[in-house]
């Protein structure tokens, strides 16, 4: 029971942050650029969820209030900042993200105060195999919600004009650019999307966890492991291994205790990169 | 460019004769008393830094207003410098070195959390500064032999003490098996010696120990095994996240305990953000109003309450409380020194012996308070959902009785 309890806690905790990778996968892929300030843009999201809870609106209601409204912060941000490093060296971008990394936070603390703080959803608990195996409802609707905002925006990558532009920007930007796609536009839009879904996943996260303005790094660390995991442009891959990620953590967890868990995860990144540049260096011996 | 220079030369005299003049303001100036503070008014902990400059501040004006403090036949009224550490231990110690070499205090107040007063002290005894601190509560402040740092509060290791004692004597003498968790930090992890102190005391057996990680916010994993292992009492410590994140995931997976035990509850508003869903949560406090220690000053905790809502308009956490106990610390030494030499103060706060409405307060050798207890209260909700936090240990200050063991949630 303990293993079940440990493989759905890890996939349901998983396949939020999955949500939160397939964002920077994103951008990563579309722009180059690896963005500090994701798990930020998360809690930003977060407390746009916790304001309307607040004032009496139901949190879940952020899931769709909290996306609008972090799209045009995206937006915002594109146009102040990343346009000016999209197309500069990495380092430019990191540098970047992380000085905005650091203004958010210091706004939301600002802002919102330095109180960690949560909505509660009363969604209540599912109960199996009399009472020895507990799903909290909060986060099998989060990771509902999150499946649905990934299926749709692979959908709408694949029909709509918009994401059409996007793919092709991502492969080559020069020869999009040449026949006829504003890039420009597409960057921004790409943030914007990017934001939005961190907006989603920020919303599900003030009702399943806590947030605090100062929580956000943690975010960006494990969403940056597992797109680093499933490799650029795969998003499917990026579902997985978020999955996979959660349910290796999880188990870290029990067998290890909890101080390894962290560790643990850092420990397989380490082993997956070693293990791919194994197999790179076979692969050049081979074309030799 | 002969005006151009001109202005340099008065720019330049004048920013030196502040500067000077800056030095000169300090320590003791004609009938003030100067302490300084860096405190949190910004970043991470800035709500507590807050409550501690309120703390602060209530004090000051009210010695103040009531006489001052009497030194050589003098009277003489307190003032304190702040700035802000940003929450940085880095930028506290620099602040401290500058309150005492450019700013000339010679008395310093402490800031908020163990880490930061951990930062500030070395500077403080490399200066022989006396400094009275009311939040840092770590013991090992307490055990690096300084000999200008005094703390009004109880030590870290003595937060939940009391609770594995009580566990063990409502189950008859007998040890009982603990459950714990704790975050990764100095404070934290100080708790749990005490705890594993406590355990070793009472035969008491500790079959889950984890260690939080700092940036999680997930205890799932935990809460599974002591689902699974079913302890008398569980213990959590890992600061306002850790005591929502545990009480929010004890009521989603529906863990029974007979007694949990934790702190940080009233920091984290426990009662206010989970309602029913934090009751008979068994929380440690440095202090709580109903406790009938008295002084002068402010009556009893009561009264204190009351005034404290009436300047900030909120109810006083126990980091204001010691805040202001401070003070009053500060108050009694200088008037028993009768002097502003910075030994005789530091003797005369080494000699403290005093009761105010926050405790008692006395000294030990390595500066920490040890004729305080730590009180534990209860989290009691009535039937409309309304929840109190009500004293239930030590017996003597207890204002209600435990409720034990907690009801299972399937009774609830």
């Amino acid at each position: 029971m303990l293993t079940l309890q440990a493989v759905l806690d890890g996939l349901l905790l998983g396949i939020l942050f999955a949500l939160i990778a397939y964002g920077m996968a994103l951008q990563w892929g579309v722009m180059n650029i690896i963005n500090i300030a994701q798990g930020d843009l998360v809690i930003l999201g977060g407390y746009i969820a916790y304001f309307m809870y607040l004032y009496g609106i139901h949190p879940a209601w952020g899931v769709i209030v909290s996306p609008i409204i972090m799209y045009f912060v995206g937006v915002i941000i594109y146009k102040l900042v990343i346009n000016k490093v999209v197309d500069r060296d990495l380092f430019i971008s990191i540098l970047a993200t992380f000085g905005i990394s650091i203004l958010f936070m210091q706004l939301m603390n600002f802002a919102f105060g330095a109180d960690v703080v949560l909505a509660n959803s009363g969604y209540g608990t599912t109960m199996l195999f009399d009472n020895s195996v507990t799903l909290p409802n909060s986060k099998i609707f989060s990771a509902f919600i999150s499946i649905v905002f990934a299926i749709g925006l692979v959908i709408y990558m694949k029909k709509s004009k918009l994401g059409r532009a996007i793919r092709a920007t991502a492969q080559n930007a020069r020869a999009a650019k040449i026949l006829g796609v504003d890039t420009e536009k597409v960057y921004a839009a790409t943030f914007g999307i990017n934001a939005a879904l961190c907006g989603v996943a920020g919303a599900l996260i003030s009702i399943t966890f806590t947030i605090h303005p100062y929580m956000g790094l943690p975010y960006t660390i494990r969403s940056f492991m597992i797109v680093i995991v499933a490799g650029l442009g795969n998003l499917p891959g990026v579902a997985m291994s978020g999955m996979g990620l959660g349910v290796f953590e999880e188990f870290a967890d029990y067998i290890l205790g909890t101080e390894f868990r962290i560790g643990s995860v850092f420990l397989l990144l380490v082993l997956i990169l070693v293990y791919r540049r194994f197999k790179l260096s076979k692969k050049r011996e081979y074309l030799k | 460019m002969k005006i151009k220079n001109i202005i340099i030369t008065f720019v330049s005299a004048i920013a030196i004769l502040f500067s000077t003049s800056v030095v000169s303001l300090a320590k003791v100036v004609g009938d003030k008393i100067i302490l300084g503070a860096a405190i949190s008014l910004t970043g991470k902990y800035s709500s507590n830094g807050v409550h501690t400059q309120n703390g602060y501040n209530m004090a000051v004006d009210r010695i103040n207003d009531m006489g001052g403090i009497k030194v050589g036949g003098k009277t003489y009224k307190f003032d304190i410098i702040y700035y802000d550490d940003e929450s940085n231990p880095k930028r506290a110690a620099q602040l401290a070195e500058r309150l005492i070499s450019q700013d000339g205090v010679e008395f310093m107040l402490g800031p908020y959390s163990s880490g930061l007063t951990k930062a500030i002290a070395p500077v403080t005894e490399k200066y022989g500064v006396p400094m009275v601190e009311a939040n840092g509560a770590s013991r090992s402040l307490f055990t690096k032999g300084y000999k200008y740092l005094f703390a009004v509060l109880a030590p870290a290791n003595l937060y939940l003490d009391v609770a594995i004692e009580t566990a063990v004597e409502l189950n008859g003498g007998k040890g009982v098996r603990i459950a714990q968790a704790f975050e990764q930090d100095a404070f934290s992890q100080d708790v749990r010696l005490g705890i594993l102190d406590a355990a070793e005391r009472t035969g008491s057996k500790i079959i889950i120990d984890d260690k939080l990680p700092k940036e999680l916010n997930d205890m799932a994993a935990t809460l599974a095994k002591v689902k699974a292992v079913k302890p008398d009492v569980l213990v959590v410590s890992g600061h306002t996240k850790g005591a929502l994140t545990a009480i929010r995931q004890i009521a989603e997976m529906k863990v029974d305990v007979p007694m949990l035990a934790m702190t940080h509850c009233d920091a984290a508003k426990l009662s206010k953000q989970h309602g029913k869903n934090s009751q008979y949560a068994l929380c440690a406090s440095q202090w709580h109003k109903t406790l009938t220690y008295k002084d002068d000053f402010f009556k009893d905790g009561m009264t204190y309450a009351a005034d404290f809502e009436k300047l900030f308009g909120y109810d006083p956490p126990y980091q204001s409380a010691e805040s202001s106990a401070a003070l009053l610390v500060f108050k009694d030494a200088f008037e028993r020194a009768n002097s502003f030499d910075q030994k005789k103060v530091r003797d005369a706060l080494a000699d403290t012996n005093m009761q105010t409405f926050y405790g008692n307060i006395k000294f030990a050798e390595g500066g920490q308070n040890v004729d305080k207890p730590m009180v534990l209260f209860q989290v009691m909700c009535d039937d409309a959902g309304k929840c109190e936090n009500k004293v239930v240990a030590p017996l003597k200050w207890a204002s209600a009785e435990l409720i034990h063991p907690i009801p299972k949630w399937s009774e609830r």
